[in-house]
């Protein structure tokens, strides 16, 4: 398919007939379908509608795997959507480089994108050949172990402070019939947890230049041997999860079947959703208590480009109403996750957010693997993982070798 | 049993001379002989197998929260509620529009109706062409389209996009009717040319004969002597149309979301613990028009395919 | 109307012209979706094509990656496994019920009704009830457990060995009713005259079944094949909605590795190159005998 025929084409399909209707209806796709997404989804769209326009809801559930095939296919088959979530990384690469996206350049300078959002990587990842693409709307971090004080206290063990002592807690909690560490059967948990364990254990430079640099021979070294070493004990730990779904195995630590779970912030609203405050009834250890640091991963939006002039306009306003100061931050309390700039104040922040707002302040980031990796290479990734945790007769070593292969291969 | 034979009179008749047939000497035969007790047992169990999930569905569906979690998935509701029903229908959440499955139910009907006439009536009219007016190449056609019956729908997703956007019709529903008729076509026409060669070649002799055109003998002639096997292929394209999730939501836009959109948005929303009520309360009320569609006439759909299944 | 019903002999391109006419949906979808669309698709995976088609070949890249993939082995082995077991068994299962519903019983629709009704569920429904009776903490195990049994262990769907026979199950429940049917349904159309012949004949009734009813009834066998065995290469929506291919990748499928490359994965290349890879097992198998079966024999 030639991309520039595919414009073309593009442009002549898109006599929408119903554009006649109401000229600033957008229509955004989204996968936030859960109960606190979509609270946070209603204060875009709120904000949104109060511009004039209308916030015409598209949600698909099942995230990125349900969702972005179809995405895809509609801004490639010319019926485009007005806005779409990827998160951002390189999901959106190919279609912006097909000229199927709207710049946002004009947008971001006239509001000056580049000083306002924090950390400077986030528009980095929006941006490519100098021109900005998408409107970044909140930091994910996935560098947090969730630890159920209750099952802890059962077991008789003190809450641990790091990884270290929670993996020598762990035999004290399985003898009380605590599964020590959930970790649920999709894959990308599996992989998830890995990528947090190597900046834990192995330290910024050597993630940077594992997942940054793509360099065989550090992947190879014992750096990330000893991450192995250290996922063999998640494996170990991990055994009897038996669930699926990532907020399953969040429940487990919420009831106290688990002593604890890898997971992103995100994890965060399950607790708030069961009532548990932080520091009483759960811990929440950045880094693994071990390396401070928190990726800024994250979701955007991407606009794709229309042929109607009012859409266009009303394009541009929501993708400046997405980071404007109010909607940062009553999207981002409901979503648990950190505003994407500075200078915004969420002083009803819980602990735990404070910790990673605070960690942020001091610039301990990285980026994260979504940034760096390409979705093939994240796949392969995946499919490792998930295979190493549900399988115990895969040695660390032969994991590692698969792990470098994988690397090595990776643009 | 008696309205079968009243319906169907010659496989039931059949099969009553049938029973007689059994190795010589056999025991006469009674109510409670060995052999029933085998046959009948047999059945149950079978019955037992695929009634389980069904009861587990109802069961489930009508219980609360607290107690499906204290386990036993097969014992009857202490408390029957109808809260998940209630929720499943209109209330659950697919992102911002909280009416639950009955905003899809509509768009269901809208795409199924004109998808399942429309297939069917392409693959008949291909099935009578092939069983009856067969011209040089039709059958290597046919292979193709018996071919293509194994290709995963996965894969043909983006050159349907592709066919579908230089027709300018991608994203309408014109569009979803033609891929539905595209998929429905390798089973169907298979059935209806099974089906068409069945019925006696002197008919279409004397219509021939009497100078009957193609279409004339299929309107006049195919049509009204083949209801067993349009009651089958409804069957078979309701079923499967309205189940559908994929085309739906890739080829329309979302004002035609069907219901299993929102289905798939219920099962797999995260939120908290996993509201296994709602979701089997949402799956019964989703697989309600195909399953009503089995009970009425899961009867016509054997007679049917007997019609014109065996002679080939 | 046509040009055959004429004495004379017009041009032979114009013979049967209507019956080409009204096929022509059936032409174009042939050539334009499913062979078009399979040439596109084995074009393509001679590429580096990610998210969008491109045409930068590679050669066999894709191919050899393909090939070292563990899961995409695992897949193969699980379909071979799946596909094995559905067929025999649906076949047996559903020839026995027929056999069984045709033997002048009482009460043969709601039987029919409560074998055939699974059909009209859809894969995820399937997979997501048989997810949860299968749930050692819910469902059998559990039950069977608190029956007094405690050490009873049956979690086919954590256990990576067995987990493929806990999707069988679940494909076995919504498909073979439908198997019954279509054999109940060319059991019926056996003439009666056969029966009595082989009854005065004194041939026992297995026998009968086994040597003639069976072969009589080859061209609803027929059918059933074709709809069993495209079923069983497609099995995708069963195994997301039950196992999402886990624990870890051991209830992995074919399907479900080109649809994972080809959208989570981004890399079109690869999801066409395994496609491609089923589709050339499934032409090698089928195409011989779809031509000999359809094509070849001259028929009306």
């Amino acid at each position: 398919m030639k991309i520039r025929s595919m414009a073309a084409i593009l442009a002549a399909t898109v006599v929408l007939p119903f554009a006649a209707a109401n000229a600033t209806d957008l229509e955004v796709t989204h996968w936030w379908t859960s109960g606190g997404e979509a609270a946070a989804v209603a204060e875009l769209a709120k904000a949104f509608d109060a511009t004039g326009s209308k916030w015409v809801d598209g949600a698909i559930a099942g995230s990125g795997g349900t969702a972005r095939p179809i995405m895809v296919s509609r801004i490639t088959g010319g019926d485009p959507m007005a806005a779409t979530q990827f998160n951002h990384g390189r999901q959106a690469e190919e279609l912006v480089e097909a000229g199927l996206m709207r710049d946002l350049t004009d947008v971001a300078t006239r509001e000056n994108w580049k000083d306002i959002i924090k950390p400077a990587s986030l528009l980095d990842s929006c941006t490519i050949d100098g021109k900005i693409y998408c409107a970044p709307v909140n930091i994910h971090s996935w560098q947090w172990l969730w630890l159920s004080n209750g099952a802890f206290e059962t077991a008789g063990v003190a809450v641990p402070k790091n990884w270290d002592e929670f993996v020598a807690a762990a035999p004290a909690l399985e003898k009380a019939g605590i599964v020590p560490l959930a970790v649920g059967g999709q894959p990308w948990q599996a992989a998830g947890a890995f990528d947090v364990l190597m900046v834990a254990i192995a330290g910024k430079d050597v993630y940077q230049k594992v997942f940054g640099d793509k360099d065989e021979e550090v992947a190879a070294g014992p750096d990330i041997a000893r991450v192995f070493k250290a996922a063999d004990d998640a494996r170990r730990m991990s055994k009897g999860t038996n669930v699926q779904d990532w907020n399953q195995a969040t429940n487990m630590v919420i009831t106290g079947k688990a002593g604890g779970q890898i997971m992103g912030d995100w994890a965060q609203g399950e607790f708030a959703l069961a009532g548990k405050v932080a520091g009483k009834d759960y811990t929440c250890l950045p880094g693994l208590g071990v390396t401070e640091v928190i990726a800024t991963g994250g979701d955007a939006f991407y606009f794709p480009l229309l042929e109607d002039e009012e859409k266009s306009k009303a394009q541009e306003v929501l993708a400046s109403t997405l980071v404007s100061p109010a909607v940062q931050v009553a999207f981002n309390l409901k979503k648990g996750s950190l505003p994407v700039r500075g200078d915004v104040d969420l002083a009803a922040a819980n602990d735990c957010m404070k910790k990673g707002l605070e960690i942020l302040a001091k610039g301990n980031v990285i980026q994260w693997v979504d940034q760096l990796l390409s979705a093939d290479s994240q796949k392969q990734k995946e499919d490792l993982f998930s295979e190493f945790f549900a399988n115990p007769s895969m040695t660390p070593e032969d994991a590692q070798k698969r792990f470098v292969d994988i690397i090595a291969s990776a643009e | 049993m008696s309205d079968t034979v009243a319906l169907n009179p010659g496989p039931a008749l059949a099969a009553a001379t049938r029973a007689g047939v059994e190795p010589r000497g056999a025991k006469p035969r009674r109510a409670l002989s060995g052999r029933n007790i085998m046959l009948y047992g047999t059945l149950a169990v079978a019955a037992l197998y695929y009634l389980l999930p069904l009861y587990v569905m109802v069961v489930t569906s009508m219980k609360g929260m607290p107690e499906i979690r204290l386990g036993n998935i097969f014992s009857p509701p202490l408390e029957v509620t109808f809260e998940p029903w209630v929720k499943a229908w209109a209330q659950a959440c697919t992102g911002l529009n909280c009416d639950g499955l009955s905003r899809g139910f509509w768009n269901s009907v809208r795409i199924t109706v004109p998808s399942t006439l429309i297939s069917i009536l392409v693959a008949s009219v291909n099935g009578y062409a092939l069983a009856n007016w067969k011209f040089k190449g039709a059958d290597l056609f046919f292979t193709i389209l018996i071919v293509g019956a194994f290709i995963p729908y996965q894969v043909m997703i983006y050159p349907i996009v592709i066919v579908l956007r230089e027709m300018g019709i991608y994203g309408t529903l014109t569009g979803l009717v033609i891929v539905h008729t595209i998929f429905g076509m390798p089973i169907l026409t298979l059935l209806f040319r099974n089906y068409f060669s069945s019925l006696p070649e002197e008919l279409f002799k004397a219509a021939r004969i009497d100078g009957a055109g193609f279409w004339q003998i299929y309107f006049r002639i195919m049509l009204p002597m083949s209801l067993p096997i349009f009651v089958v292929a409804m069957i078979l394209q309701i079923t499967g149309i309205w189940n559908d999730f994929l085309f739906g939501v890739v080829f329309t836009r979302p004002e035609y979301y069907p219901m299993t959109v929102q289905l798939n948005n219920i099962v797999n929303s995260v939120q908290g613990v996993k509201e296994y009520n709602v979701n089997m309360a949402a799956t019964l009320l989703t697989g309600a028009v195909p399953l009503i569609v089995y009970f009425v006439s899961g009867r016509l759909f054997v007679r049917g395919i007997a019609a014109g299944a065996v002679k080939g | 109307m046509t040009g055959q019903a004429h004495t004379g002999r017009p041009s032979k391109l114009l013979r049967n012209l209507s019956s080409k006419i009204a096929s022509i949906p059936m032409m174009l979808t042939a050539v334009v979706i499913f062979l078009g669309g399979t040439i596109w698709t084995v074009v393509y995976s001679f590429t580096n094509s990610k998210l969008l088609p491109r045409a930068k070949f590679v050669g066999f890249d894709q191919y050899e990656r393909l090939w070292d993939a563990p899961r995409w082995i695992v897949s193969i082995q699980n379909l071979a496994i799946y596909g094995a077991f559905t067929l025999v068994f649906s076949l047996v299962i559903g020839f026995l019920l027929a056999a069984l519903m045709d033997q002048k019983i009482r009460f043969e629709n709601t039987f029919r009704t409560i074998f055939l009704y699974p059909f009209a569920l859809s894969f995820i429904v399937t997979g997501l009830v048989w997810q949860w009776i299968l749930n050692p903490e819910f469902g059998v195990q559990s039950v069977v457990r608190s029956l007094g049994w405690t050490s009873f262990t049956f979690d086919p769907l954590y256990n990576a060995d067995i987990v493929i026979y806990g999707v069988l199950i679940a494909g076995l429940w919504q498909g073979t009713g439908l198997v019954m049917c279509l054999l109940l349904a060319g059991l019926r159309g056996i003439d009666e005259d056969i029966w009595k012949a082989s009854r005065v004949d004194g041939i026992p009734m297995w026998k009968t079944y086994l040597f003639i009813v069976i072969p009589m009834m080859r061209p609803v066998f027929i059918t059933t094949l074709v709809i069993i065995a495209s079923g069983i290469v497609k099995v995708y929506d069963l195994v997301v909605a039950q196992t999402s291919g886990g624990p870890g990748i051991a209830s992995e499928v074919p399907a479900k590795y080109v649809y994972d490359y080809m959208f989570q994965a981004q890399n079109l290349g690869q999801g066409f190159a395994a496609s491609t890879m089923m589709l050339v097992t499934v032409a090698i198998i089928i195409v011989p005998w779809a031509y000999l079966e359809f094509g070849g024999r001259k028929r009306v």
